[in-house]
Order: structure tokens, then sequence, then C-alpha cells
């Protein structure tokens, strides 16, 4: 029996836990606001909002619910454009109204939903992060102009939000219907114990899984580890920094410690598919999906990270840039599943980056990505891990160009000379996303724009060129 | 006024097809496609299949009880193929269970034993073998054979623009619920509901009187659902009549991608002779389009090609000419802007390869060529009311085109891992459908005995605000209050014969409709209220729910005014016709003067591109536009932002993809990107000239449905203008859309990448296992 709140009312289902949230919403309890783009997690038509308490306060995160297993909602509210009504519009709708934010209309609920999750946020309003909450809703009609100017709108319009008792401030603008406050009270009544069953297909976010075997799951139980306190976690102890398996990537956006050990963070992740999928999808899940341009696998391969793989009991640490065999092939048993990754801080003086190119810029996955983390010290490359993605069928440790690096003084001709080793090391094949030389050539690109980042004083593309 | 749905859609209350509640008994039909290009079906077996729990029926041709036929131009595209496909996705059959999920399991255990053929996806190939689907068509004035010898300066080349997929976000889909008496009610959303009732009534043989189709609202269309609405409904409808059960049919956004067809991709080379003093002498242009499988529209759109091959300026000497090749690829079909942005790709690129190489910027070549009034269309038409020079000197005045030229120069002269570029994009786009007989339509007007109003047009509503429009043209005429008007579904009981919602003309001929109608009505009305009040019908006015006599109030309402009339046995409802006067085209002389009128404009672009990524983005578009009078500018303005972006996707990130086995690779939103938030420009000015208006348009208010598309052809030649900064052996491809990709290899060309010669040939990319379309 699965429990949570839709809107206001409590619902106890025997649906099975696999059952995509968006199917539930739409066709059981014909809530038929929320729309069906593309069942893949890029349009955002279907986002609803999904809140929990923390730390005594209701918290809501955006979620594309076409590829939320209804088990990963047990004891909580989600809330639909249904659930947003009032009389009157609120001032969201008021303002995607008054600014012709709508044509069509069949994305524009989940834009309402979006913005009103954005409003709801505890934090100063600011028009970017407004923006940055409407990153994974895709309009055909309106050229985003005039969703733009709402937005600065609905900004305004929270000027001076109260960032602690956001819900009674919402509530008293009537931004959100009186019921948001009720929510705390009913949700303590619902048993937040896992929405899933033991013996089912182990999903996490669903973001891979649910794109690739719905159909599949959507009759089924399934293994639900998302809201689980030991896959979900940030920790640094002696030095290390560990993280559970099923940390989300809006997880570690917003985890101080990680933001201050690396600054750009933010920018990094916002390369990292929408905000409704960062809020869902899982590290261990970016891991195991094997795709040879996984942005975090990247990410972390750059850290050097080290994983846990466990089984019942059991469990093994390997090295992350090892986990990969060859295409889709694993250092992994059947039984095993990653439950934590970890790696050492890197010191004061190591400089970290994130590149990634695709299509288009957001929202999309990467033609070629790369990460790198480097020390120089006294103009001499004293570590170095770079990462790179696309190029090759797995996801790839660069290992011959990082040696190759390594105690050699950073200069000009030492980065360009890199270029022949990086080329040695790795393997694109021409696809969707590129074609061979492309990708070739683009590697070089983003692996100056490393340095070029890093190193401003001493690289730069014109030297380099 | 705002969008009247506005509201609906804001609060998710509107209702689009697959949110109509369903009917209990409700079956769901999914549709098995071929899984290969062109091949000989030797077999199928569908037991398996019919074995599945839920399934109820597989439906194929054999069940078609009229004729297996959708093809609305030329009838050469099956419903069900029966013995050969002809494309991927093409639909073989219909499986009907008792969900959704049980029809798609039950489609993966269906047999099929294909003799594969020869698989044709390039359309110069396609014309090499004489697989046409209808004869090329030829434009001509002047006579360019001995103007050349008059050209000092003469280019050739060739220039390629890639297809467009329409990703409307509500995928297709009908739902058809038997009635009696064998009749059958269609809810489908599409832009063309006469040509669903047609359609649906040759396959299933029975007369249209027998189908009924209603349109509430669509979730996009852009031309997707003109004519590929069409057999998913009938598939329905068919389900329906041999079931006799409610079927829905919605398709999956994958199997939507696969099985429909999109923008045509063209190949096309150019010829264009310029004067010492740089004036276009004379221009020559083959275009080949790929038409897909079938021809679907694809005839209608490569004539509008044609239409458009000078876009914005005179030439004197012109000879263009179009083939509509056949190629194993799903059907194409109409786009906004319906063939015309390709044409205009091409002299847009003709010109600024003359401009380069004279080394002179491409808009002193564009601005000395612009059509004037009396200038001569290629296809006979003097143009009229054009307005481009004082467009051309808004955007001076206003944007200041030197100062934008002066600043992106000192920029790129300071920054070396960034370059600044910047296009000006022209555009004249006819208005009308350029099938004569297409230009009418009707308009029914009910006015209720309580005073309040109904209307019902041939005009379907998917988003571009032709609702609004007709609701606003209502309550204008009567006075009314606009919330006493309705504005009703789009329904074949109601207004017949209906052309589809396109070609920008949906307002103008509607509304003219509905002005008729209202026309009509209010003449009776003032008569009843002359002969009350003992004056002529020339003395009565209705204002804001009043009654006006002789410039005076009456105590008379418009309420008891109706009330009056309907107490008197006045018909209080009205049906308006109209079509367009003027329009004539004569196909065999391909002369005549087939648009009402034209819509003019002009865009500025500026890009900025990151040169050691190969990324870009669009720092403003400034565009003056010529409305006419626009009678809703939220609306209107709505439009050119919406048409703008679309184009500009189209020209940078959208990259249709299809493998030489004609194979859809980019088959989802994750392999096909179309512009989210952050793509789009950073700033869109909009202007509008100052101009009285045309009579042709409704209230002086011109179309504003597709012209705005091609103004996102300037991104393409703005970042081929960026890319000359910083890599200035750069050689111009004219290859849309000018992707990230093939942004990085413009710039570091010494990859040994674009070894292409001045007639822009790109060589193959060694290793590359994808065919790109029309390259």
């Amino acid at each position: 029996m699965i429990e949570f709140i839709l809107n206001d009312r409590k619902i106890r289902t025997d649906k099975p836990s696999g059952l995509p949230l968006l199917d539930f919403i739409r066709y059981e309890q014909s809530l038929t606001g929320t729309k069906i783009g593309c069942r893949e997690g890029d349009c955002g038509a279907c986002n609803v909002l999904v809140g929990h308490l923390q730390d005594g306060q209701m918290k809501y995160l955006p979620i594309t619910s076409c590829l939320t297993p209804i088990g990963n909602v047990q004891g909580k509210q989600v809330v639909t454009v249904e659930g947003l009504n009032m009389e009157d519009l609120s001032p969201v709708q008021q303002y995607m109204v008054d600014e012709a934010g709508t044509q069509c209309g069949f994305c524009t609920v989940g834009f309402i939903v979006s913005l009103t999750g954005y409003c709801l946020s505890h934090s100063t309003p600011d028009y970017k992060a407004a923006i940055a909450a409407i990153d994974g809703n895709i309009c055909r009609c309106t050229g985003y102009k005039s969703i733009e100017r709402a937005a600065r709108h609905i900004t305004n319009a929270l000027a001076g939000k109260d960032t602690r008792e956001t819900v009674d401030w919402l509530v008293e603008r009537k931004f959100i219907p009186p019921y948001f406050k009720e929510i705390p009270n009913m949700l303590q009544t619902i048993g937040a114990e896992n929405g899933g069953q033991k013996n089912g297909v182990l999903v996490g976010g669903g973001t891979d899984l649910y794109v690739q075997k719905h159909d599949q799951l959507l009759d089924r139980e399934v293994d639900l580890v998302a809201n689980h306190p030991n896959w979900r976690f940030i920790t640094i102890k002696n030095g290390v920094c560990t993280l559970g398996g099923a940390t989300t990537v809006t997880d570690v956006q917003e985890s101080d410690a990680l933001q201050t050990l690396f600054p750009r963070l933010t920018q990094h992740l916002k390369l990292v598919a929408s905000s409704p999928i960062r809020n869902i999808s899982t590290l261990a899940g970016n891991f195991v999906n094997a795709s040879p341009i996984g942005d975090l696998t990247a990410f972390f391969l750059a850290l050097n990270a080290k994983i846990e793989l466990t089984e019942d009991d059991k469990s093994r640490t390997i090295f992350l840039k090892d986990f990969y065999k060859g295409y889709k092939d694993l250092d992994k048993t059947k039984g095993e599943n990653i439950t934590a990754i970890s790696f050492i801080i890197p010191p004061a003086n190591s400089h970290f980056n994130l590149e990634k190119v695709s299509k288009r810029i957001h929202l999309d996955i990467a033609s070629v990505n790369t990460a790198a983390q480097i020390i120089v010290e006294s103009g001499v490359i004293a570590d170095a891990h770079i990462s790179a993605g696309g190029v090759g069928p797995t996801p790839i440790y660069l290992k011959d160009t990082c040696a190759f690096l390594m105690g050699k003084p950073l200069t000009p001709e030492l980065i360009r000379a890199a270029i022949d080793v990086l080329q040695s090391e790795i393997s694109p094949i021409s696809d969707v996303r590129g074609s061979e030389n492309y990708k070739r050539l683009l590697l070089r690109q983003l692996f100056y724009a490393h340095f070029i980042k890093l190193f401003p004083n001493q690289i730069s593309l014109e030297v380099l060129a | 006024m705002k969008n009247i749905d506005s509201k609906g859609h804001v609060t998710g209350k509107s209702i689009y097809l697959d949110d109509i509640p369903t009917i209990q008994g409700t079956l769901y039909g999914v549709v098995f496609g071929s899984p290969v290009a062109h091949g000989h079906i030797d077999a199928v077996d569908y037991s398996k299949a019919l074995a599945m729990p839920g399934v109820i029926r597989i439906i194929t041709h054999k069940d078609i009880p009229g004729e297996n036929q959708i093809g609305g131009i030329i009838p050469d595209e099956p419903l069900f193929a029966t013995n050969e496909v002809h494309f991927q996705g093409q639909p073989i059959a219909l499986i009907i269970a008792e969900s959704d999920h049980l029809a798609s399991e039950a489609r993966k255990c269906i047999e099929l034993k294909i003799s594969e053929k020869e698989i044709i996806v390039d359309p110069r190939v396609a014309q090499q073998k004489g697989e046409l689907i209808q004869p090329p068509r030829t434009f001509a004035l002047g006579d360019t054979e001995k103007a050349w010898a008059k050209c000092v300066h003469v280019f050739q080349g060739k220039a390629d623009t890639n297809g467009q997929e329409h990703l409307y976000i509500e995928t297709q889909g009908a739902y058809a619920v038997p009635m009696e008496n064998g009749n059958i009610r269609i809810s489908s959303s599409t832009q063309g509901p006469t040509a669903v009732q047609r359609t649906t009534a040759w396959v299933l043989g029975v007369g249209m009187h027998k189908i009924e189709v209603d349109v509430v609202r669509l979730g996009g269309g852009f031309g997707g659902k003109e004519d590929q609405a069409t057999p998913w409904a009938v598939m329905a409808a068919l389900g329906a009549q041999l079931l006799n059960k409610p079927i829905k049919v919605v398709l999956n956004r994958m199997d939507d991608m696969r099985m429909t067809g999109k923008r045509h991709p063209y190949s096309s080379d150019y010829k264009i002779g310029l004067s010492e003093d740089l004036k276009i002498i004379a221009y020559e242009a083959t275009f080949f389009q790929n038409a897909g499988a079938a021809a679907d529209l694809s005839p209608a759109v490569m004539e509008r090609t044609l239409f458009h091959a000078t876009n914005a300026y005179f030439v004197p000497n012109v000879q263009v000419t179009a083939y509509s090749c056949k190629t194993n690829l799903p059907p194409n079909t109409a786009f906004r802007g319906f063939g015309g942005p390709q044409g205009m790709f091409v002299i847009e690129s003709a010109l600024a390869h003359a401009a380069h190489e004279l080394n002179v910027p491409t808009y002193v070549l564009q601005k000395k060529n612009l059509l004037k009034n009396g200038d001569e269309f290629p296809y006979g038409q003097i143009a009229a009311d054009v307005g481009l020079q004082h467009i051309w000197s808004d955007m001076e005045s206003k944007f200041d085109i030197q100062a934008v030229e002066k600043r992106i120069r000192a920029f790129n002269a300071n920054h070396s891992d960034q370059k600044k570029g910047f296009s000006l994009m022209p555009v004249t786009f006819g208005i009308s459908f350029t099938k004569t007989p297409m230009n009418q339509a009707r308009a029914l007007v009910h006015i209720y005995s309580d005073g309040s109003v109904g209307v019902s047009t041939g005009a379907v509503e998917m988003g571009q605000g032709v609702n609004t429009k007709m609701l606003q043209i209502a309550a204008q005429m009567f006075s009314l209050d606009p919330e006493r008007v309705k504005l009703e579904s789009t329904n074949t009981t109601r207004v017949a014969n209906t052309s589809p919602s396109a070609a920008s003309a949906t307002s103008d001929l509607n509304g003219k409709a509905l002005q008729k109608a209202c026309n009509a009505l209010l003449e009776r009305l003032k008569q009843s209220a002359a002969d009350h009040f003992g004056v002529s019908p020339g003395d009565i006015e209705l204002k804001n729910e009043q009654v006006y006599s002789q410039g005076k109030a009456t105590s008379m309402s418009w309420n008891q005014l109706v009330d009056m009339a309907f107490l008197q046995r006045i018909c209080l409802t009205e049906n308006g016709h109209y079509a367009t006067p003027i329009i004539n085209f004569d196909k065999t002389k391909e002369k005549g003067h087939p648009f009402a009128y034209h819509v003019h404009g002009l865009a500025l672009t500026e890009v900025s591109i990151d040169c050691i990524r190969g990324v870009y983005e669009f720092d403003a578009v400034k565009i003056v536009h010529d409305f006419g009078k626009t009678m809703n500018p939220s609306v209107d303005i709505g439009q050119i932002e919406g048409g703008l972006v679309q184009g500009i996707g189209w020209m940078t990130m959208e990259e249709l993809n299809y493998d030489n086995q004609g194979r859809l690779r980019s088959n989802s939103l994750s392999a096909y990107k179309i512009p989210d938030i952050y793509s789009v420009p950073k700033e869109v000015l909009i202007e509008a000239l100052e101009t009285d208006g045309n009579d042709m348009a409704i209230l002086k208010s011109k179309a504003v449905g597709e012209p705005p598309l091609m103004y996102g052809i300037g991104a393409y030649f703005a970042i081929e203008n960026a890319i000359r900064a910083f890599n200035p052996s750069f050689i111009s491809t004219f290859d849309a859309p000018f992707t990230h990709e093939k942004v990085l290899l413009a710039l570091y060309n010494h990859y040994g990448i674009l070894e292409n010669s001045k007639t822009g040939i790109r060589s193959s990319l060694s290793g590359n296992a994808d065919v790109r379309i029309a390259q």
C-alpha cells in the first residue's frame, strides 16, 4: 500500500510501486492538467512538485512525473496544477496570462508548476533562479521571451519573501491555496517507510530506467532506494568525502561542503540535465548506466574517486576508473550495487574544472565532456587527473595524458604536446552527437579550455593556437 | 485582449485530445509500422500478438471497406501498406487492445518477413533516377540566358537546408466514437478537420455526412497536423466502425517522430549575376526537394519555394526550377513557412557568397536590391504596398546598423577567444493559399434570445490566437462585452468544407467570413430597431450593448433589441461566406496574382561565438515588422517571438538525422534538440512599421503566423559572419543547420575537415556513418 498526499487529499493505493506517477495522476485520478509530452524527462510538461518535511519546513522540488515510480512519493506531498488553483489566478498564473506566456498551452502547466516551485523555495528571490527553475521546461510556441517577462514580474512580486515561513508568506499573498499550511500535520499521519518492495528491480531516481524501460516497470513492484538515509548522505571525515549511492545531483549542488571545495560547482552542474532531473537523478545511477558520456562520471573520474560495491553484507571498494571494462561492461556482479562514492579532498592548491559541449548547451547529452583536477607547484604540474566522455566506449580516465603532464613545467608547448598523447588514448565514433573528427577536435579544445580557465596567466587560446 | 484560452491554460483546465473523458468500453490503438525503409512484405504473422491478453483485433489493409488511400493532393499513399513499404514507420496495421500498454506489448510480438529493396534518402539521387513526385516546375522572368552576358560578377554554388521536426508538445492523436446509424464522431488534434472527414469517409466507404469531426484545440501544430493528423483519425474511425466501440489512438513521442513527416530538407544549386553597381541582373536556382515516400503536401510546398525564391529582392531575369524528389523517408509535409524558408535560404546564400567574394558587407547587396512597388515578381504579380525601403530606413534609424557593425568590429579586435557577428534578414512572404480555390471560409453566428452569441468558424485554435481574434471581431461588431461571446469548437457539422488552418491566412479568411455574418445580422437588427423608432437603419448604432438612434442613446438595450427581433421572427442566425477576391494563378503559364498581399520585415541578428568550444549565443535580434494595423499586439508579438525562435532552432541546433537506411536517429527529445530558455536571443526587440494596413487583411491587421520564422535565417549568416572574424580563410558551405559541430570545424578548418570548393560542396567526414539528408 502506498500512501501520500496528492494536493490536499490523502491517497492510499495498491497500485504497483513501479507505476509512473504521471499515469497515476492522469489516468487514475483524472487530473489532466499534467501533460504527457515526451515520457523521457526532456520537456517538463509533466512536472509536478514533490514536498517533504525537512527540518520542520516543507521543502518542495519539481520533478518529472513520467520518470518517477509512484513508490518514490510514499510519505510525501505531490502538487499538481489542480492543487495550485484558487478562485482567482495566483500571481504566477496571472503574470503568465498578462505577458502572453502561453500560446497553445500544452507546456504551460509545467511552467506554472516549476515557477511555483521557485516561489516555494527557501532562498531569496532572484530572476536567475526563476529561469533556472524552468530550465527543464520546453515550449515550442512562445520563444520564451514572454515567459522571461513573466518570470521577472513573479520575482518582483516575491520581494520581501519570508525565506523561513515561506508557505505562510505565500498563502497570505495568494500564491498558493491555504491548505498548504495543513500539509506538515497531514504528513505526520503518513508513514515515510519505503514505498517499494525488496524483490523488485532496484530503482534510484528512475531517470534512466524509466526512459529505457517504463513499459516493463509500470505494472511491477520496484525496490526503491532514493529515500533511504543509508543510500543518501554526504559526509567528510579524515580528509575523505563520502557520498551515498542514491545522493542526487541536487544534493551535491546544495551541499555547503562541496560548494566550498568546488567554487564553480553550480556552474558545472548547470550543464548537467535540468533542475527536475537533477532533483531525482542519482550518482550511482549515472555510474552504472555506463554511458560513455555520463557527466557525473566525468566529474568523479577527475577526482579519482572510489566506489563501494555491496551485495548483501559484503562490500568491496574499487577506483571508479577501474569500474569500466568495455561498452556497458562493468566490474560488477549482478547482485552488487554501488552504495557509496568517496574521494580524497583535493588540497587547497588544487584546481578543478568541468567542460561539456552538446548540441544544445543546456539540458542535453554531451557530444564530449571532460573534467580536470590539476595541481601546479612552482610552475610544475604536480598532479593531474583528467577524464573524458563521448570519446570511447566508456567514460575514460586519461591516464597517459595525465602521466605525460606530471612533473613537467606548465607551458603552452606542454599543453600542445599533450594533444598527441590525448588523441592516442581515445577512440570516438561518429554518431548522432557528432562525427569522430569533431569529437577529436572538440576534446582538444576542451582540454585547452581547462588550462585557459584554470591558468589564465600562463595559458590562453592565442598562445595555444 | 489577451488570448481567451490563457486562463484555461494556466490552470490546466483547457482540454486537449487526451484529456477528453473516455467513454466506458473505450479501446486503444497502437500503430505497427514498417521496420525497414523500402521492401516487399512477404509475410506477417499476427498470431502471437492476437493471443496476448487484452488484444481485441489487429486491423490491416484487408479490413478497409472503402479505399485504402489517404493522399490529399495525389492519391499515392495507402492508409496501411499492402505489399510494399516505402519508409520506416509506414503503418502496416493497427493493434487494438484494452489499453495502450497492452497494445504496445502485442506490437512486439508481430513477426514480419520483408524483402528489402534499394533505399534512397538523397533527393539528388532520386532526381537522377527519375524518382519524382510530379514533373518539375519552372518560374521565369526576363531571360537569364541573355542576361549572364550583361553581368560583371557571376557566382554559383550549392546551398542546403536540413529538415525540421515540428515537435508540437502534444503528439498526434484522435478519438473516434461510434454513434447511431453507422455515424462516427471523431475528436481529432488536426489543423484540417475537413481533410480528416473527407479521408475517413473515403476509407470507410461512407458519405462525408456520416463523419463528424470536432476540434477543440491543438497542443501545437506548426503544419505538422495539417495533413498528417489524418491517418490516426482514420484508423481510430475504422476501428470504431469495425468494432462499434470508441477507439483512441494517441502516438507516443517516438512513434510520432518516426512515423510523421517533417519540414522538407532541400539541396539546391544557385547562380547569381550582378552588375558593376551590385544590382542583381540574373538569378537561377534548382531546388531538389526531399519529399519522402509520398506526395502529401510536397507539390504545394515546392510551389511556394518557387514563389519565394527571390525573397525580398527584385531580379529582372529569373529562372528557378524545382524537383519534388521521391525518397524512402516519411512523407515530408507542411511546416511554418511551407517551402518559402527553403527558397529564401538559397538566395540569401547566393548574396552572402557574392558579398564575400566582392568583399562588401552582405547587407549592402541586400539593401541595393530590395523590392519596390511596381516591381514584377517572377510569377507575374506586381509588388504593391511593399514598404521595404521604409522598413530598412526604420532599421537604420532605430537600431543603427552601422553602429552595430562598428561595435562588433571593435569587440572582435579586442577579443581573441570570442567573436561576434551580425546579419540582416529581409523577408517578403505572400499571403493566401497558393491554390486559389482554398481561399474561402465560412462562419456561423447564432445570437441567442438572451443576447449572448455563439460563433463557429472553420479556424482551428492551436495557440496562434485565432479564436481570440474571432471573438474580438464578433464582440467589436456587435459592441458586446467579450464575455458574452463564445467561440465554439471547430466542427464539420457546423462549418463544412473548410480549408485547413494554415498559410497564415486563417484569421483573414475566417475573420472576413465572420464579419459578413455579423454584418448581415446587424443589418436585420438595425432594420428592426429602425422600424421601432421610426428612423432609417442608417440612423441606428449599437454601442456598449445599447441601441443608439441618430447619435443618441435610446432606452433599448442590446438584449431588448434581440428579444424584440426574436419575437418578430427575425432570423438570429447567419452563415457568412468569404472568398478572397482578385487572386488567381494560371499553372500552365506559371503566372498570375496568387497572393492577396505580402508581409514584409527585416531582422538584425547579433551572435557571439566562443571560439574555444565552438558554441554560440545570440545577443540580440532586432526586428522591424509590417503588422499592418495589428488587431492584437499581444498575440501578434507572440507569433513573431515564437516564429523567430523556431526559425533560429531550424538554423542552429535542430539537426534531423536519418541514416542511409532511412532510419531516424534523432528520434526522441534527447537526440533532437529544440531551443530551451537558455538558447534564445538575450534580447528581442520588435518595432512595428508605421503603415495604413491593407484592406485585404482582417481589420487591416496583416497575417503574422509564418513570416517571422524566416527572420531566423539571419542566425545562420550571423554565425558565418562571426566565424570569419576568427578564421578569415573560412569558406562558406551554406548547409544549415549551423550546429556547434559545424561551427567548431569551421573555426579550425586547418584540421583538414572542410576541404570544400567554392561550390560549397562539403567533403564527407571520414569514418562518419551518418548520412545527413540534403548534403
